[in-house]
């Protein structure tokens, strides 16, 4: 199938100047401090998403009042809400068409699994489409949670270093199946769980 | 191009002196008075309608499905009866697999204040289709290719009848079948490969994917004025 598994990041190899730490850290900083959302709310979660960018909770203290509505220039994408299955090669394109370094936020229960929504329409799990940094667990989530995530995210972002050769790793769908994920892997990630299990497969 | 526009006014044809319009308590589950048109269409059309039922005070005409055009067409044009709005098409399947699948649709009559349901069955076992109205009520278009999507009845002389909310070579079957699984037919793994094959821009008709295509299509004289450089509501 030509997919490989997700990259573990390589750890420092002590061998790094003082410069390029240094060089890492006012890189970092600068972005951590200017992530530019694309926000792709296709539901409820994206009331609070608004919620979150409004005064009240002022999204712009994290440098992110720029919303970016083209993928060419943003940072991290926030998909907020559920995913059906025919928007799913439209959310790849967007992924796609944003230049790196990009980062991506799940928020809430169905773009994280699924949510309450186990049919035929909704994707289980956004991380079968696309990488994932932050999951925002919540139904939907409360402007803090969504803050949370940002906040590690920020984090996250802080941490990278310039000489890990994963860093930027696109990740590329296989070009037959444009799957970048093992089938295998997504069947298991797809499983009902909770209270999905004990429903009536036909109506028969 | 444009087309005289008359608005239908709620009423206007009861007269000035017609009640105002309340609304009734304690509605009987069956039973009550029918809507006149239901009296009208017997008389007219007698045999093709296999019956009148009032439920919840709302009249259901069951119409033979031969006939159901005439009597759609019927309904709208006669000035006794004048239904301007079709404002829903749909189906219904029992769970009972010998009940005959029911198409059904929601009549409504702005000038008179009537709303009338119009049923076909469709007998288990027999072809699926029955004839589209679009050619009635233009507004029967997307709400035909709704039922079809979902409940793969086919009407017969819809001007493009695709798929309209699921995409446009899903392969799994109708969703609101009642033999459908909830989760659809295929391993996750599969529906998500399927999905992801999809051409986004695919789906949507030519009119609908750009304006710039159509340019040439538009009159001579937005035409120039587009030239021009002016933009629309300025």
């Amino acid at each position: 199938m030509g997919l490989t598994p997700r990259p573990e990041p390589a750890l420092p190899s002590g061998q790094e100047s003082w410069v390029t730490t240094k060089l890492d850290f006012l890189v970092n900083w600068a972005r951590a401090n200017s992530l530019w959302p694309m926000p792709f709310g296709t539901a409820c979660c994206a009331i609070e998403f608004m919620a979150t960018a409004a005064s009240d909770f002022d999204l712009a203290r994290f440098g992110m009042e720029r919303m970016s509505f083209s993928p060419r220039q943003a940072d991290v994408l926030i998909c907020a809400g559920r995913v059906p299955f025919k928007l799913a090669p439209i959310l790849r394109r967007i992924w796609q068409q944003m230049p790196q370094p990009k980062w991506a936020i799940s928020m809430g229960a169905c773009a994280s699994s699924g949510g309450m929504f186990d049919n035929y329409a909704v994707v289980q799990g956004i991380d079968t489409i696309i990488p994932i940094d932050v999951y925002v667990p919540g139904c939907p989530p409360r402007p803090e949670g969504l803050l949370y995530g940002i906040m590690l995210l920020q984090e996250k972002v802080k941490k990278e270093r310039a000489a890990d050769p994963t860093l930027r790793n696109e990740m590329d769908p296989d070009p037959k199946s444009q799957l970048y994920i093992p089938p295998s892997v997504i069947d298991e990630l797809s499983e009902p769980f909770g209270n999905s299990v004990h429903q009536t497969r036909s109506g028969l | 191009m444009s087309t005289p526009f008359t608005p239908y006014v709620a009423g206007s044809a009861l007269g000035g002196d017609a009640a105002a319009p309340a609304t009734q308590r304690h509605v009987p589950l069956h039973g009550g008075d029918a809507n006149p048109s239901a009296g009208a269409l017997v008389h007219q059309f007698g045999d093709a309608i296999r019956g009148v039922h009032v439920v919840r005070g709302e009249t259901n005409v069951l119409v033979a499905r031969e006939r159901l055009l005439d009597v759609v067409r019927w309904l709208h044009a006669e000035p006794s009866q004048r239904y301007e709005y079709l404002s829903d098409v749909t189906a219904v399947e029992f769970r009972d697999p010998e009940q005959p699948i029911e198409v059904v649709w929601h009549l409504r009559s702005i000038a008179f204040r009537r709303f009338l349901r119009v049923k076909v069955e469709l007998a288990p076992g027999g072809p699926l289709e029955v004839p589209s109205v679009w050619e009635v009520y233009k507004s029967a278009d997307w709400m035909e290719r709704e039922c079809y999507d979902m409940f793969g009845i086919r009407f017969a002389g819809h001007p493009d009848l695709r798929r309209i909310l699921m995409w446009e070579d899903y392969r799994e079957g109708y969703p609101l079948r009642k033999d459908f699984p909830l989760r659809g037919r295929f391993s996750r793994s599969e529906q998500l490969r399927q999905a992801l094959a999809a051409d986004p821009e695919a789906r949507y008709s030519m009119e609908e994917l750009s304006v710039a295509d159509a340019f040439e299509d538009l009159p001579d004289d937005m035409r120039r004025r587009l030239r021009a450089g002016e933009k629309a509501g300025e």
